[in-house]
Parts: C-alpha cells; sequence; structure tokens
C-alpha cells in the first residue's frame, strides 16, 4: 500500500525549499502558522515571516501591499476564511489589481473534523473561481501541493491553492504543468473528474466502472481539451469533489460539457449543507458521500 | 502657468502659500466640471479634500516623477476614499501626469480616469479603491516590502483616508499592525468633514476621541486645519520624523469652496444640474 502524507505538511516543506531558491518569496498568515506547519518556515526566515494577527482583511490587503513592492507573498489561512471571509478585498486589492498573491487555504472541505461547520469550507472553490484572473489549484496529495507550490510561484497573478489537513494517499508522481489536467487511468466506460483528496477515492472507484480518471488539480483555467478528448470516448461524465455541488469542480466541467458536447453528467460532492462535527474525517466522507461505493453506484445510474 | 514641470530632479519644488491656494481653487474648478459632464460623481468629498492633495503634490511633499508614475523612487501615495478621485485626478493634471482635457473623460467607457481609481485602467494609480477599508492594509504591505528592500527612509508611504472609511473593521486591522510593526515609514490623513452618506457622522458611528484610538494602537497623531496650507504643510513634514506611523487628523467641511454645497447633506453623490454647476463654476473662478 502507497503512503499517507498530509499536505500541509508538505506545503510547510515546499514553502521553505521555495524560499531557498526565490528570495522575492514571503510567508504571511492569520495567526495560523502552527496549523498550517509554517512554524519551521518562521524559524529559517524569520524576517521573511509575517504574522497579521486574527485579520483576514488585512492579511489580503498587506500581501497586496508587498506584491506590489515586487515580492511574492503567500497569505495563509484556513479555507474557510481565505476566500471567504476577506472576500472583497480579495475582489479589489488582489484580483482587481492582478496582484501577484498566492492565496493558500488550508483545512479545506471535510479535512477538520473536530471543529465542525465553521471550520469546515465547501465554497471556497466556487468563491475563488468566479473571480477573474483568479488562477485556482486543488493539489491532490503531498507530492503535487510541492509541485504545485514551485510552479505558482514561477507564474504572474493571483493564485489560490486549496490545502487538505488530512493524510491522504500520496500517488505516483506525474509532470505537473498548471492548467493541464492529468489522465491517471486509461477507461472506456465513464470519464471521472476528480480534485484534490477524491482523486484517490475516484481511482478506487474506476477499478470496479472501467472508468477513466482525469486529476483535474487546475480548476481554473480548467483544460477543457482533456475533458472533451476523453468524453468523447466514454459519452458519460461524473466529478467527485470536497466542495458543495454548486460551484465547484462540477459546474466548472458541467460549463464545458454542456456547452461543447453535452452527456449524461453527475455531479458528486457535499449537497448543498454545512459541516458538521465528527471524531474523524473518514466518517464525514462517509456522512456526505464522498466515497467509492457512492462513486461506483452513481456510475451504475449512468450507465442504465 | 502652474502645471508641468512641477518636478526636478525627480522632487518637487514646493510653492508658496498664494500660489497653493490658487492651484487648490483650479482643482476645486476642474473636478466640480469632470462631475458635471461626467452625469455623476462625489463633490462633497473632493471639495474637502482639495487643499489635502494639492498640499501633497505641490507641497514639496510627495516626491514623484509626472512623466514615469512608475518611478522606482517615487513616494507611495493611495486615495483609499476612492469616491473623492476628482480632485486627485485634477491635482495629478495640475501636476503633469496627463493632459487636464482627459479630466473630462472621466467616468467615460475606457477612460482611464474610472469612477474611482482603478489600477486596471492607469497606471498612476497604486491600488483599486473605491470600497472603504482596504487602501491602509495595501498601504502598511507597501510600508513594509520598502522596508524589506532598505528603502524605509527613503521612500514614504501616504495613505489618505475619510472619517467616513474609519467604520470599517478592516481599517483598523491596518492601523493595529501598521503600530505593532512600528512602521514609521507610513503616514495616514484623514479628511474629517464630519459628514457621511447617511448624516453627520457622530449622530452614525460617533468617532470622538479619534485622537485618543490612534495614539491607544500605537500611533503618532497630530492636528490640521485642512483648509490652512501653513497647518497641513507644518504637519505633513512629520512624516520623515519619529518611530511610529503618523496620522494627520485634517479638520474639513463637506463641499469646501461651494456655499451651497458646504456642509450639506445632498451633495455626498451627485448629478449636477445645469444651475448648480453654472453657481459653483461663477464662486470657483477666481
Amino acid at each position: 500500500m502507497s503512503e499517507s502524507k498530509s499536505m500541509r505538511e508538505a506545503f510547510g516543506e515546499a514553502m521553505i525549499e521555495l524560499a531557498e531558491k526565490n528570495p522575492a518569496v514571503l510567508v504571511l498568515t492569520a495567526d495560523l502558522a502552527e496549523s498550517i506547519r509554517l512554524n519551521k518556515f518562521k524559524e529559517r526566515f524569520p524576517g521573511r515571516f509575517f504574522n497579521v494577527g486574527v485579520a483576514e482583511a488585512d492579511l489580503v490587503g498587506v500581501s497586496a501591499g508587498l506584491a506590489s513592492e515586487g515580492f511574492i507573498p503567500f497569505a495563509c489561512s484556513f479555507a474557510v476564511f481565505v476566500p471567504g471571509r476577506c472576500y472583497d478585498h480579495i475582489r479589489l486589492s488582489v484580483s482587481r489589481n492582478q496582484a501577484n498573491v498566492k492565496l493558500v487555504g488550508s483545512h479545506a472541505g471535510l479535512s477538520n473534523p473536530g471543529d465542525g461547520a465553521s471550520a469546515q469550507s465547501f465554497d471556497d472553490i466556487a468563491l475563488a473561481r468566479v473571480l477573474p484572473g483568479m488562477t485556482v489549484i486543488v493539489p491532490s496529495d503531498a507530492v503535487q501541493v510541492k509541485q504545485a507550490v514551485m510552479a505558482i510561484a514561477e507564474m504572474v497573478g493571483p493564485v489560490y491553492l486549496r490545502l487538505n489537513r488530512e493524510e491522504v494517499l500520496v500517488l505516483p508522481r506525474k509532470p505537473f504543468e498548471i492548467g493541464k489536467g492529468q489522465l491517471l487511468r486509461e477507461g472506456k466506460k465513464v470519464t471521472i473528474v476528480a480534485c484534490g483528496a477524491m482523486v484517490s477515492v475516484a481511482l478506487q472507484a474506476a477499478e470496479e466502472v472501467d472508468g477513466e480518471v482525469i486529476n483535474m488539480h487546475t480548476i481554473k483555467p480548467i483544460d477543457e481539451e482533456i475533458i472533451l478528448e476523453s468524453v468523447k470516448k466514454t459519452g458519460k461524465a461524473i466529478t467527485i469533489e470536497e466542495h458543495s455541488v454548486i460551484g465547484g469542480l462540477g459546474s466548472a466541467v458541467s460549463e464545458v460539457l454542456s456547452e461543447k458536447l453535452p452527456v449524461p453528467m453527475k455531479i458528486i460532492g457535499i449537497e448543498d449543507r454545512f459541516g458538521q462535527s465528527a471524531r474523524s474525517y473518514e466518517e464525514l466522507l462517509v456522512e456526505y458521500g464522498l466515497t467509492k461505493e457512492h462513486v461506483v453506484s452513481s456510475c451504475r445510474e449512468l450507465f442504465k | 502657468m502652474l502645471r508641468a514641470d512641477s518636478c526636478y530632479n525627480g522632487s518637487v519644488i514646493p510653492r508658496t502659500i498664494e500660489e497653493l491656494q490658487e492651484i487648490a481653487r483650479t482643482v476645486r474648478k476642474n473636478a466640480i466640471e469632470a462631475i458635471y459632464r461626467a452625469g455623476s460623481g462625489h463633490p462633497g468629498s473632493s471639495l474637502s479634500c482639495a487643499d489635502i492633495l494639492t498640499a501633497l503634490y505641490f507641497g514639496g511633499v510627495l516626491n514623484y516623477d509626472h512623466r514615469d508614475p512608475k518611478w522606482e523612487r517615487r513616494d507611495r501615495f493611495i486615495l483609499s476614499n476612492g469616491h473623492a478621485t476628482p480632485a486627485w485626478y485634477a491635482v495629478l493634471a495640475e501636476a503633469g501626469f496627463f493632459d487636464v482635457r482627459e479630466l473630462f473623460t472621466l467616468r467615460d467607457l475606457g477612460s482611464e480616469l474610472q469612477g474611482h481609481p482603478d489600477k486596471a485602467m492607469a497606471d498612476f494609480v497604486e491600488t483599486t479603491t473605491g470600497s472603504l477599508g482596504q487602501g491602509l492594509s495595501v498601504g502598511v504591505g507597501m510600508a513594509l516590502g520598502l522596508r524589506q528592500k532598505g528603502l524605509a527612509t527613503k521612500i514614504k508611504t501616504v495613505v489618505l483616508s475619510s472619517d467616513g472609511e474609519q467604520n470599517e473593521g478592516s481599517h483598523w486591522e491596518a492601523v493595529m499592525l501598521a503600530g505593532q510593526e512600528k512602521l514609521a515609514n507610513l503616514s495616514l490623513i484623514i479628511d474629517l468633514n464630519g459628514m457621511q452618506i447617511g448624516g453627520n457622522t457622530e449622530e452614525i458611528l460617533q468617532l470622538s476621541p479619534l485622537e485618543d484610538k490612534y495614539k491607544a494602537f500605537n500611533w503618532e497623531v497630530f492636528s490640521a486645519d485642512g483648509h490652512d496650507f501653513s497647518s497641513l504643510l507644518s504637519n505633513f513634514s512629520r512624516f520623515v520624523e519619529g518611530k511610529k506611523p503618523k496620522v494627520v487628523l485634517c479638520k474639513t467641511i463637506r463641499g469646501k469652496g461651494v456655499s451651497f454645497m458646504e456642509n450639506s447633506k445632498e451633495y455626498h453623490a451627485k448629478t449636477l444640474t445645469e444651475t448648480e454647476y453654472q453657481k459653483a463654476m461663477e464662486e470657483l473662478t477666481g
């Protein structure tokens, strides 16, 4: 069995690696350094780390100002707060300004089980996606987190990077390019598009239904070509994300298909509900239907 | 005319008090004309901060190069209460950033001169404003960035705000961080015309004692008469001193310079009628 590793650990490590190579990189957080595994970065680069306090609007504005002065700020908080809490600040000071700010939303989806609804974000992909000029990336595992961090530092422009908190299965390493989906498994009967921790769920389900799996790590700009190429073959599409069924990956994929290649489709995600407390992440995934079994049964419905 | 060539070796030559008053009168006149021609805009605030802006750009306070709005040694200026922009655009026109006739493209489709300063549309805009409570955060970020680059003693960051903007909680997040970081290279000016959309500021969300509030957040506080150039300039000269961020509380009159607009509830956002426009022009033409 392959190993599991937490995305936030990988993120903390990646930021150190990146900062060693790129002197313009700074890290800012709204007092969540420990949770997002940034304390080692703070020790290693104390002059390049800023805790703005529990002040998410300021986190965003200050980052925009720093970007204006030529730095590459990574503004880090939980996905419930960034983008949601300080949205107008992101809309104008980052998105309208096209500021080179990398917004990082950790503990996304159900991956903060104990804390409950106030800490579980199902709308961050939707919110980020609708902002003009915002690149939205949802890495599938620890390896992809590192690849994504390096890639977003290279590109110029605002980015929203979504991280999971829990340990997630590490997938075989593949070349990473922003805006290019990854074909992870070939199949004939259905195209399964997934992102984040749901990619490994999709792969497990695909074994049982002869599914073709695409890791769509970049939700915006979405890779239309890979979707169309696959769906031309299979004629059916399923998406799965640790996010609301409204406005996220599923919506993005259906926007492409409904205009260019309408096929029977099912969007799997959080069904317009809030989160809640539980003892484990796994319990919540079952409660909210983000399981291999649900993907398999949904595929079988499509086959009818 | 008192235009163009306002900068010499990147440093602005300060004008005399009489010259400043004359420039400010032109700024007011042009701002009102721009608002009239645009069919909408914010005359009250534009008129209350006209002297502040004139002092900044012509009193030897801000360093800039009108030929190169992105000159890397420029002082950074942010108009956080973006709705007062007709006055700012009018000052920029006087300073030679663009031809004064362009001023009358305010709010036109595709114009550099958007209804509120928009970085995507004009290269002289440091950050897009128009939504209160954001400008100071961005200013804090710039001041921090300049300090990181070792330029804290060489380049100033100045933010203009309004009393209405003090209502926004996010503004105070930035106030706290600036005090925490002892950002001596950051200065804030507040146009205290005592009014906001719904009426008098003290009746809506009482600000006073405002001086005490800023002091409590570890800022150095100064008070100025917002329509007296000696008072403005002597206070603005404090920007380069001290070890704390500085705020200058400027007492102003909303609508200053046009008698029927002064302290009137009506003139925050207004489409000016021909009559109002003519009357204003009569008063503002020397």
